[in-house]
């Protein structure tokens, strides 16, 4: 087979198997989950060997739109570094996660959505990996949204679930629409939507930087919403609503990383722009900081992963912005996306093991119940935390490392929020897997079933060793060169000061305790960000829709709808007391009708 | 010699009469009686007009046919009216006007 059928078929297959799921199979579990499950490994095995061939090429599907040469919106792949390894990312992780799915779903209701849900979720996610231009890639960014917002309302009939899949929607849709400005903005000044045009364009700029800094700006916005940046972070903690398993996969690994992504895509023109990069790089700084911060005070086990995935996602939005090299974001985005699914699987084995308990204030002692898992979380820990040998460490330190060289103030905001990552994981291991079991559950807890340990084991390796040298450069020496930067022999020093620092101040702290010893209200709180947007969409948009219902309700429906109505009924009722019944009354009027039009007839000149 | 205005004259106070009768009487025959007095002052006008008026020095007649007709519409009109009067009595045993207010608001 050639590259190009390869390509489409690795695209296509979620996308059918979903259809299936859906027209043919809601009745049998094994058949939707089966199918989705062989959807995912046909694109596993489609991506393993487009990269493996190296495959690269620009492959037209067809013209979505086209009008003329001037306007056409192409439906087609782009096979390049790049999208090789973002391709060999989404395609490794997904069937790890779709067959880790049976064992977590087993007993819940609406198996089939969920499993039709995964299908669509990988196919938009594919969509965006392959899409050869920016309309394109909006279609399928779009398209991740609305599967992201089925599967984290999984649980409609829970408020809270629909409530978060609206936010996550409402609040993406905020960045995608400065994302849809930026596309626009690219496409005035350039004329083309394709990423290879637009990358080689910067000359188009030389005159306007500005031009140039604003459109990336508003394509970053759509990275900002995607990926949980700050200020529109609040949707992917709550997002936790949805079940374990697609917290795990679009929530840490594939989806939020599109944001990434998309910025990598555009490395080349963004780089083009400092503005536009210290833009990015200070937005991605305070998001590291700030989660960071945030996750030290989070009682649900998800939520403290989810604050965990805002702050890397700001590590990598910081690497993107440093304008070093497209493969740096990418780097952490790769060992990122193992080490936190692993994270985000093991926290939903324990909470299966706790029978659906996620504070983690009611575990504890689990580390003799559920060995594996422990061992597998340890990893992932480990390497979330930056710990030498493990895989989050090289990609983290390099980012950090680029920002001293480029950018003090950037330095010192990440290293803080690396002292911070291994002080909130240290945090919620010594509370779910040391100490005493706090409660029942805890007491009985067990080890989850095989199909669920499986894809942990798997998982694991990958998130020990993804950041070694020789898989590094596997996976990205052609992307762009991911060389260390020359720096002062202190600075690693720094940063493992940073990481003993964390680590042991949370080991201090959090040993052999029973209630959380540090209560800070405005942490826990979340630094009140989600009541100050919850006032403002009450106060602004209440008080608007408020004004258009008065509008609605007594200017449209009241004058113009029923008032016309009325002012008919009213003349009719008046005409109603010329009816007498009484024929001579009637002839009276005819006379008098009469009369009346000769005496117009003859005074009238 | 009586002129055209006399003749006007008096096909409009019989008109007036006429109309009067329909407006006033209660009786539906007395208002029917009244119709036909109207219908005939239009026709005493139309001979008056025909008599006096000349086109190009020329008597002209067709004024005069033309009232020949109305008289015998006039009559089928009557046989018409009449036997919806028989009826309507039929029907509701009276033939007064006042009775007949079912169209009333």
């Amino acid at each position: 087979m050639n590259v190009s059928t390869i390509a489409w078929i690795t695209l296509s297959a979620p996308i059918l198997a979903a259809a299936l799921i859906l027209l043919v199979t809601r009745k049998s579990k094994p058949l939707a989950a089966g199918l989705a499950i062989l959807s995912a490994l046909i694109t596993c095995a489609g991506g393993w060997i487009l990269f493996s061939r190296g495959a690269t090429g620009d492959f037209l599907g067809f013209n979505w739109v086209d009008l003329g040469a001037s306007f056409q919106i192409p439906i087609g792949i782009a096979l390049d570094p790049l999208s090789r390894t973002m391709l060999v990312i989404v395609t490794t992780i997904a069937p790890l996660v779709f067959i880790y799915s049976i064992g977590y779903m087993k007993d819940e209701e609406g198996y089939w959505r969920y499993f039709a849900g995964l299908a669509l979720f990988l196919f938009s996610m594919l969509g965006i990996v392959l899409a050869n231009n920016l309309v394109m890639m909006f279609i399928f960014w779009e398209l991740v949204g609305v599967s992201s917002y089925i599967l984290i309302g999984h649980y409609f009939r829970k408020d809270s679930a629909a409530d978060a899949a609206k936010q996550a929607f409402l609040v993406n849709r905020i960045g995608d629409f400065g994302f849809m400005l930026g596309i626009l903005l690219f496409w005035i000044s350039t004329g083309t939507f394709s990423f290879s045009a637009l990358n080689s364009s910067a000359g188009v700029f030389v005159q306007h930087p500005t031009l140039l800094g604003v459109a990336c700006v508003l394509i970053f916005c759509g990275t900002v919403g995607k990926s949980a940046q700050f200020p529109l972070h609040v949707w992917l903690p709550n997002s936790m609503e949805g079940p374990t398993p697609v917290s795990s996969l679009l929530h840490a690994a594939t989806m939020v990383a599109a944001g990434v992504y998309l910025l990598a895509r555009i490395f080349p023109i963004l780089s083009a722009s400092p503005g536009a990069c210290e833009v990015v790089a200070w937005t991605g700084a305070i998001t590291a900081l700030g989660a960071g911060i945030l996750a030290t005070q989070q009682d649900d086990i998800k939520g403290i992963l989810a604050y965990s995935t805002i702050s890397q996602l700001g590590y990598m939005v910081t690497g993107a912005g440093l304008a070093v090299s497209a493969a740096l974001p990418m780097f952490h985005l790769f060992t990122h996306a193992f080490f936190k699914c692993l994270l985000f699987l093991t926290a939903g084995s324990v909470i299966l093991g706790m029978h659906h308990e996620q504070n983690i204030w009611k575990m504890g002692g689990l580390l003799k119940k559920m060995p594996v898992t422990f061992i597998t979380y340890c990893c992932g820990m480990l390497a979330l935390s930056g710990c030498p040998f493990f895989s989050g460490h090289y990609s983290k330190d390099l980012i950090m490392a680029c920002s001293w060289e480029h950018h003090r103030g950037i330095f010192w905001v990440v290293v803080i929020a690396a002292g911070l990552t291994p002080f909130y994981m240290t945090r919620q291991a010594m509370v779910v897997f040391f100490g005493k079991a706090r409660t029942e559950h805890s007491e009985h807890a067990h080890e989850s079933p095989l199909v669920m340990i499986i894809p942990l084991i798997l998982l694991a390796i990958p998130a020990v060793c993804a950041g070694y040298a020789p898989v590094e450069h596997f996976f990205f020496h052609e992307i762009g060169s991911l060389a260390e930067p020359e720096v002062p022999s202190f600075v690693p020093t720094i940063f493992m000061a940073a990481f003993l620092a964390g680590l042991g101040l949370a080991f201090l702290i959090y040993r052999n305790v029973e209630k959380d010893p540090v209560r800070i209200p405005f942490l826990a709180q979340r630094f009140y960000i989600d009541d100050l947007y919850f006032w403002i969409v009450r106060v602004i948009q209440g008080g608007f829709a408020r004004l258009c219902s008065f509008i609605d309700r007594w200017f449209i429906d009241g004058i113009l709808v029923q008032g016309s109505a009325t002012f008919i009924w009213t003349i009719g009722f008046a005409l109603r007391f010329l009816q007498l019944g009484n024929i001579q009354a009637y002839a009276f009027f005819f006379g008098a009708g009469v009369i009346g039009l000769i005496y117009l007839i003859l005074n009238v000149r | 010699m009586p002129t055209l205005a006399n003749y006007l004259l008096a096909s409009g106070i019989l008109f007036a009469v006429g109309l009067g009768g329909v407006m006033l009487r209660r009786s539906i025959i007395i208002i029917f009686m009244s119709l036909e007095i109207m219908l005939n002052a239009a026709n005493l006008a139309l001979i008056a007009f025909s008599r006096y008026g000349l086109v190009s020095g020329h008597q002209v007649f067709d004024a005069q046919i033309l009232v020949f007709f109305i008289i015998t519409v006039a009559a089928a009109e009557v046989a018409v009216g009449l036997a919806i009067i028989v009826s309507l009595y039929r029907a509701r045993q009276t033939t007064h006007v006042e009775d007949l207010d079912t169209l009333k608001f």
